[in-house]
């Protein structure tokens, strides 16, 4: 009996193992291009054909709402009424779950962060985005368009949707004068020890190495995703430094938000969203994009190479940066949304002023989420660049 | 079909507990059998697919990064005190509910320490995170964020678990054995300490392998009240949700399995396994 139970969990455990070897594919290894690596060689779409019928969209919460979290917020039902594809909704927590999920091949697109995106290019997973084919793409703000993160070699690899900035926040009644430099929370002599919040995610370090771009200029740093040994250190011992500082890392925008509304801490990292929900319970907060610039999101939707629903995929693009839709979910998620007409469809308008919509210097200030990889991203060839795991472990190392 | 089984009694045995063991072999052991054998490969830096590549790399890094033994200790730590905090609040509680209350109120004392269960984990943590804050209910004698906190809402969150199995230790005890204690001369701090202890340890130690195990691996409180200390869940949690690295995660994910399995394997000697 015994015997027999022992070749039992044998047989379960190889076939486990083959199980495993099946799924777990090779990748291309990738000599350097223009952007440090090949993409795998994917064709555009041509032409619209007949819509399909179905579409699967993933997508960050709040990006595809279909009324059932709030019977008001619907831009996926008229979708579905205008061309018959569809829609099942699968939101996602972080971008690294939504490079994980777009390895099973269910879904048709995709809103992808610069943390994401590349990955999913680079794996094959997202294939090219003929642009032509998306008439509101004309009206997509230029300094959007084309960049390292939604486009390789000059190829598009998706549609802009919006952008943001990780703010520096303070309380107005708490710490003052108002501060004009990210010192206040890197400075080991700050005056606000203990009431610091801060972003908890490995992504974290690149605003430490923004922050060494200007204050040493000597390491050489020109991309904070970019980062050699040296800097990396650098960076790494800039947050160690900066951790007695900090009250507590936050990854729930509503955990900060009580934080700040408390007092619990007085200066900190966040986003708009945040800032003007704390406003809006009576905290006096204010925000601003420091002398040493910020960093922040841009996100990008984009087509699963495997997708067997091209034709909806592609109305579904169009609809999304519709000027009507755009302002839409940039309402309703807060954020600066990338289609120049949309500002005059929001409902609110002061809006597009306070997330700068059209503010192209502004937008520059901004060094947005990217998946930091070996090769370096700045162009660098005679040195290896950290890649995200190295910071994840870094990141570990930090928080102790 | 009934007929055909009645006589064939080894063969009705095996086809009942055939479900339950393919359960317990194929979604519990071989889980665990998957996990452990994620923990020896690795992932591709970029796309973050699993490289099937054998190597000890990762137990590696977790022996020689001196940050993993401190957090390690630290959720050890945590445990431990989480553990001892409940036993000496629920004993007086679980004494008082099996030897001292009329059954009418045993019942409702029962109900009482289960309600807490009836909430959500969530509420729960984020009602000490607003009690804890500057301007929260305990703010005069609040430790603020951090390993303190963490011990406190945990000993909350876990307390009936400890509660639980200690009472049903006290009732099986014979009031008769505390009676014969006292016939004999003993007080009641030699009672309890000859008769009560000893015959009620196992409970104890029963309710200790919840809130140490549920301590152990715990990620969420820490996160919400512990301000900037982290657990080793926090370890697998970051390194699944932020660097999509199941390997290195499911390596870290062995240390509770094997402290655990100490921990089980030192306290079976008291006979606790049996009080589960």
């Amino acid at each position: 009996m015994k015997n027999r139970k022992t070749r039992l969990a044998g047989i379960l455990g190889v076939s486990l193992l083959l199980a495993a070897c099946g799924t777990s594919g090779s990748n291309s290894s990738a000599p350097p291009g223009a952007q440090g690596f090949t993409p795998p060689k994917l064709e555009a779409l041509k032409a619209l054909g007949q819509p399909e019928g179905q579409l699967n969209v993933l997508a960050w919460p709040g990006y595809a709402e279909n009324g059932s979290n709030d019977p008001k917020v619907n831009w996926v039902t008229p979708f579905e009424q205008q061309t018959g594809c569809k829609v099942n909704v699968k939101p996602f927590g972080t971008s690294d779950e939504a490079v994980t999920l777009m390895k099973t091949g269910q879904y048709d697109v995709v809103s992808a962060s610069g943390d994401a995106s590349l990955r999913l290019v680079a794996s094959g997973d997202a294939e090219p985005v003929n642009t032509a084919l998306v008439p509101n793409y004309a009206d997509v703000q230029p300094f959007l368009k084309n960049k390292s993160w939604n486009s390789v070699g000059g190829v598009s690899y998706g549609i802009p949707h919006g952008w943001g900035a990780n703010l520096l926040t303070w309380r107005t009644d708490k710490v003052t004068p108002a501060p004009a430099s990210w010192s206040v929370m890197f400075d080991a002599n700050s005056p606000y020890k203990g009431k610091v919040i801060a972003y908890d995610s490995p992504i974290y370090l690149a605003d430490a190495a923004l922050y060494l771009q200007a204050h040493q200029p000597d390491l050489g740093i020109k991309n904070p995703y970019a980062l050699d040994d040296k800097q990396f250190t650098a960076a790494v011992n800039l947050l160690k430094q900066q951790r007695p500082l900090v009250s507590e890392y936050w990854s729930d925008y509503l955990k900060e938000s009580q934080a700040l509304k408390n007092g619990d801490a007085v200066v900190g990292t966040a986003w708009q969203v945040t800032v003007n929900l704390t406003k809006g319970e009576g905290a006096p907060l204010e925000s601003a994009v420091p002398s040493e610039g910020a960093t922040g999101w841009s996100d990008t939707w984009m087509v699963a190479a495997k997708s067997p629903h091209k034709t909806c995929a592609y109305k579904w693009l169009d609809h999304i940066i519709s000027p009507k839709v755009n302002a839409q979910v940039a309402e309703y998620f807060g954020e600066a949304p990338a289609n120049t007409k949309a500002c005059a469809e929001m409902s609110d308008k002061t809006l597009c002023d306070t997330y700068h919509a059209g503010d192209a210097a502004y937008a520059a200030k901004i060094a947005y989420w990217t998946t930091p990889i070996p090769q370096c991203l700045d162009g660098r060839t005679d040195v290896k660049c950290k890649d995200y795991g190295e910071w994840t472990r870094a990141w570990t190392e930090i928080k102790g | 079909m009934t007929a055909f089984f009645y006589r064939r009694p080894k063969l009705r045995l095996g086809f009942l507990l055939s479900a339950p063991l393919l359960w317990l072999g194929l979604a519990y052991l071989g889980a665990l059998a998957a996990l452990f054998v994620t923990a020896f490969w690795h992932t591709d830096a970029f796309t973050g697919q699993v490289v099937v590549d054998w190597s000890l790399g990762n137990f590696e890094t977790l022996f020689t990064d001196a940050v993993y033994r401190t957090i390690t200790f630290r959720t050890v730590g945590i445990a431990a005190l989480v553990t001892v905090i409940d036993a000496v609040v629920a004993f007086p509680m679980a004494f008082a509910m099996a030897k001292l209350a009329s059954p009418r109120a045993q019942r409702i004392l029962v109900i009482a320490v289960m309600t807490p269960l009836w909430a959500s984990y969530l509420v729960k943590a984020y009602a000490w995170r607003s009690m804890l804050s500057g301007n929260g209910a305990l703010s005069s004698i609040s430790p603020g964020y951090g390993v303190t906190a963490t011990i406190v809402t945990l000993s909350y969150l876990w307390l009936p678990y400890m509660i639980l199995p200690i009472y049903a230790g006290l009732d099986r005890l014979p009031d008769s054995l505390v009676d014969a204690s006292g016939d004999l001369g003993a007080r009641s701090l030699r009672t309890f300490r000859s008769v009560i202890l000893p015959l009620t340890f196992p409970a104890i130690v029963a309710g200790s392998i919840f809130t140490f195990s549920l301590s152990l691996g715990d990620y969420i409180a820490v996160k919400i009240v512990g301000g900037t200390s982290q657990m080793l869940g926090n370890v697998v949690y970051d390194n699944i949700g932020a660097a999509n690295n199941l390997p290195f995660a499911a390596t870290v994910a062995t240390v509770p399995v094997v402290i655990m399995l100490g921990y089980l394997a030192a306290v079976r000697r008291t006979g606790a396994l049996d009080n589960l």
